[in-house]
């Protein structure tokens, strides 16, 4: 067994060192009864086998990068520098532990340094911390938080927001103290949808949770809820489920959100399937000590040299058990480090134009779509996603492009089922798309509603 | 003195007066030899470097409602080459286990197989979307489907809930379903017990679902005190959460008696699977009486921890709690694989976005596949082994906590280092010395001055051998009063010792750019 490096004799001199016969004399306490049970399953195999069985499994499967593709709703195609995967598989990243022993690992925790900077400043806030498990989870956190911030209970969750984050929300916060007021979506009128976000907020509102663009797509101007929001005392909450979008489109923080949440995907991490994936999340300099997750701040050694340590831990389940802001403990520092990497490389200047080139495949793609008869295109603002009504079912209509080799977007239906959405699909479009694939994507959608 | 054919020295010179060494120098460029200095990225691009080409476009109409970033974002570029040399530097500042024994108690700090690595990149896995058409995402679904079957097998359990995205996130999963289930009789409960050695994500969790914790106490034995439970039990308790081996390293050896306690009160018993390592192929949990338990795939199952996640944290559940598991799951149908993502009224509902994580469930069966049924028993045992042969060649020279023997890992306490002034943090800074990272230390809390071993299963005896030398070494030094080496440790780490009070009293949380001089 290649991972083992033990031989019978090692085990056998190792055994007699401690001084017993056999390996279950040190499984004593173990029910006897119970010891060493019958386990149904394959027995070892080489490296070849296993590789060959499971390259079989993956075949199975479509590829995003292998056909025209058009599907966001929160986890996005875009292209991975081939530096960033090359550099996460540096054995001293990827086999770390958290930076528990900081003087051996500076390594983790200047990146982590570098990373909350950089997440800071695409979101325009004060502090990031160094990562949450993904852009939903961020979000339930954040409601809890300002619920300890503002000591008040109610959030509403605004109709733009993904489904499945809505979901994560109501679930987490069920047995706590949060009363969650979510509002319908309204695909066909975003401005209706954020007014009803406004009128929901009162005294009692602990804060309101806003996506960016919508799960629609839709590019809102908040400055007028955060100063409604501010007005009652309660926090503006942004979530940013596209974050290559704070390329173009004015921070949060400059609208005036209190905590930016978000899904870092985007930037440097693939899409497997839903996961791993990376959650932003941050604030401004006075809540510091009411956020989750981990925080890396800068000091200094005995020497008086410059270095980087987790600090403010005193908010931590390891320290503060059950009064502890989070009970997170593994967040997500690889994708943190693959997002820091891809951010380096890209700077602000290829941020922007990465962001630019989104933006206009998306208008290309809207422009083709729009052609079509019978469908019509709900947005009027947009970044790199937007959402079209078709004159049929959507979720027949995407499964007969995908038997065409087109992956052609999601049905609303999929996320908001018994919803009343069946005939809406929403599309996005990142630099990875062709024009070839615009066309492709034009006529095969016009032949299917023909 | 030898020369080469060049007349060059072949062997470091020695001062012709003193006879030492050539002295250190401070170097000008602030490197010293392979110790890189490496500035932040952001002292070392500019915003208008980049290390990617982006297609040039022809100015078009933009939608996004005059919200244009007109502002400077700030975000430093670096050429690639320059990108690749700074995260390598970075990269060299660090211990992994690529390097050397990692033997953080709790931790399980096992070797990454590189296999595991490729199977997650493979396109089929890693470039497919959640939310694509269920027609093209088969295979996916089956090795969800598969990575379920060998769990449910392992752990004797009937149901996992995959999407859990780490073991504090599975026990938020776990004490969910627990209340979901007691709601869902009409059993309003208050109280979650857990022993005074538990990790603190218990007691966290516990309070995140609104039950007040009570911790229960151990015995000399380092074991949960079965009877001070018992005491405890009544009709307002909702659960216990015990980790099984226990936090001590060691296995709780009247579990079933406890179990059985738990359920004749009406509770579920909630088992932290942090330490599952060691029992894997062993014994399964389900025939001990466990209700809901997560496991972590970064630790028991060699998907890697990568500085600190991501994770992975699937729980299994009882006949009593598969029903409240969260959503999404998949089923097998006529047609093929199928989740189902809605709908599910007894589920606990949704707790993370899509499936969970995926690039974690290939790795994690790719483990799973290559060590087959034999060697995941192998793997317990040689865990168990390792940590069992550290406790017996220490335990003269350090102090053993308990009696053996241990589980996968062996705590000692400080006792050994009373009135030697050598704390356990010093101990723990000279083993960066010797070149390893330190185990666990003043964890867990029952024991004083903790130091928490556990080698795992990937070591071989030499290695084993290697480390005990040290620690001995360490350990009989630090005994003699010579405690030099432990006062300023570590003495060979790029970093000294630094400074945690000031970084909390001033948090420093970010680059800012430097005001300019006036």
């Amino acid at each position: 067994m290649r991972y083992l490096p033990l031989t019978n004799d090692d085990r056998q001199a190792m055994l007699a060192k401690i001084g017993v016969r056999h390996v279950d004399d040190l499984f004593r306490d173990v029910p006897k009864a119970d010891l060493n049970p019958d386990i149904d399953l394959p027995r070892h195999q080489s490296e070849m086998m296993v590789e060959r069985q499971l390259s079989r499994l993956a075949a199975k499967n479509t590829p995003a990068g292998s056909v025209p593709f058009f599907i966001g709703a929160g986890a996005y195609k875009h292209h991975v520098p081939a530096t960033v995967d090359h550099m996460i598989q540096r054995g001293e990243f990827l086999t770390a532990y958290t930076p528990y022993q900081p003087e051996i690992a500076q390594g983790t925790l200047q990146y982590l340094f570098e990373f909350q900077s950089m997440v800071a400043q695409l979101t325009g806030m004060d502090v990031a911390n160094a990562s949450m498990y993904d852009g939903s989870t961020a979000t339930a956190e954040a409601v809890m938080m300002a619920r300890r911030v503002t000591r008040k209970k109610k959030a509403i969750l605004a109709g733009g927001l993904h489904a499945h984050y809505r979901a994560v929300v109501e679930t987490t916060t069920q047995f706590t103290d949060d009363v969650i007021e979510s509002l319908a979506p309204v695909p066909s009128d975003p401005g209706a949808e954020l007014q009803a976000a406004m009128d929901a907020i009162d005294d009692t509102t602990s804060c309101v949770v806003v996506q960016n663009p919508t799960v629609n797509g839709s590019v809102m101007d908040l400055a007028p809820i955060a100063e409604k929001a501010h007005a009652h005392k309660a926090l503006l909450i942004v979530v940013v489920t596209e974050v290559m979008s704070l390329g173009l489109i004015k921070s949060p923080g400059e609208m005036g959100a209190d905590i930016v949440v978000g899904e870092g995907q985007s930037i440097g991490n693939g899409l497997n399937f839903g996961g791993p994936y990376l959650g932003l999340f941050a604030t401004n300099q006075k809540y510091v000590r009411q956020m989750p997750g981990r925080l890396c701040g800068k000091t200094t050694d005995t020497e008086g040299k410059e270095g980087f340590v987790l600090t403010l831990s005193t908010r931590e389940q390891h320290i503060r058990r059950e009064k502890a802001t989070s009970n997170i403990c593994t967040n997500s520092g690889l994708c943190s480090l693959a997002f820091t990497v891809h951010m380096s490389l890209l700077g602000e200047k290829g941020l922007r134009q990465t962001a630019l080139v989104n933006h206009k495949r998306a208008t290309d793609v809207r422009n083709a779509v729009a052609a079509i008869d019978g469908i019509e295109v709900l947005n009027s603002t947009f970044f790199n996603e937007f959402t079209v009504k078709l004159p049929t079912s959507a979720a027949p209509v995407v499964d007969k492009l995908a038997a065409d080799g087109v992956l052609a977007g999601v049905p609303m239906s999929r996320l908001y089922p018994g919803d009343g959405f069946d005939d809406l699909l929403i599309l996005a479009a990142t630099e990875t798309v062709s024009e070839d694939d615009i066309q492709i994507l034009a006529a095969k959608l016009k032949e299917a509603l023909s | 003195m030898s020369m080469n054919s060049q007349g060059r020295p072949t062997a470091p010179t020695a001062d012709n007066d003193t006879g030492e060494m050539t002295p250190v120098f401070e170097s000008f460029s602030g490197h010293q030899g392979l110790r890189i200095a490496e500035p932040l990225v952001f002292e070392l691009g500019t915003t208008q470097t980049t290390g990617v080409d982006v297609e040039e476009i022809e100015d078009f109409e933009l939608s996004v409602g005059g919200l244009e970033r007109d502002s400077e974002i700030g975000c430093p570029g670096l050429a690639e080459p320059d990108v690749v040399r700074h995260f390598t530097r970075l990269s060299r500042r660090n211990y992994g286990i690529d390097m050397g024994v990692f033997p953080l108690g709790s931790c399980t700090m096992k070797h990454n197989p590189r296999l595991n690595e490729k199977m997650a990149r493979l396109p089929g896995f890693g470039d497919i979307h959640p939310l694509q058409p269920l027609s093209t995402v088969q295979g996916a679904l089956e090795l969800m489907t598969e990575l379920s079957h060998w769990i449910t097998t392992l752990t004797g359990m009937p149901a996992v809930a995959l999407s859990p995205k780490a073991g504090a996130h599975g026990e938020l999963c776990g004490v969910m379903a627990i209340r979901a289930a007691l709601e869902a009789r009409g059993d309003a409960r208050e109280i979650v017990l857990c022993p005074e050695s538990a990790h603190g994500t218990n007691p966290a969790t516990a309070a995140f679902c609104g039950y007040k914790v009570k911790s229960i106490p151990a015995k000399e034995n380092g074991r949960v005190d079965a009877e001070a439970l018992k005491a405890a039990l009544d009709d307002t308790v909702a659960a216990v959460m015990i980790t099984n081996p226990n936090t001590c390293g060691l296995f709780e050896d009247e579990i079933k008696d406890i179990a059985d306690a738990i359920h004749a009160a009406g509770a579920f018993f909630y088992c932290d699977g942090a330490n599952f390592n060691a029992i894997m192929g062993k014994v399964r949990p389900g025939d001990l009486g466990v209700d809901a338990m997560h496991l972590n795939l970064h630790k028991t199952f060699s998907t890697p921890h990568g500085g600190g996640g991501p994770g992975s944290g699937p729980v299994v559940f009882s006949d009593a709690l598969k029903d409240f598991a969260p959503m999404p799951y998949v089923v097998a149908g006529a047609d093929g694989f199928d989740i189902v993502e809605d709908g599910d009224d007894t589920s606990l509902g949704r707790l993370t976005a899509y499936h969970g994580q995926m690039g974690m469930y290939v790795r994690a069966l790719s483990y799973m596949m290559s060590h087959g049924s034999d060697g995941i028993r192998q793997a317990a045992e040689d865990a168990v082994l390792n940590a069992n042969y550290v406790l017996a060649s220490l335990g003269d020279v350090m102090s053993a906590s308990f009696d053996g023997p241990c589980m996968h890992e062996a705590l000692f306490d400080d006792r050994f280092l009373k009135d030697t002034g050598v704390t356990t943090l010093d101990f723990a800074k000279a083993m960066i010395d010797e070149g390893y990272h330190p185990m666990t230390m003043y964890f867990p809390l029952v024991v004083h001055g903790a130091m928490l071993v556990e080698p795992t299963e990937t070591e071989s005896k030499y290695n084993m051998d290697q480390f005990i030398r040290s620690m001995r070494g360490l350990a009989t030094e630090a005994r003699a009063g010579k405690t030099a080496r432990f006062e300023g440790a570590p003495y060979h780490a790029p970093w000294k010792r630094l400074d945690e009070t000031q970084a909390a009293r001033q948090p420093v949380l970010r680059y800012t750019v430097p005001e300019a001089a006036e």
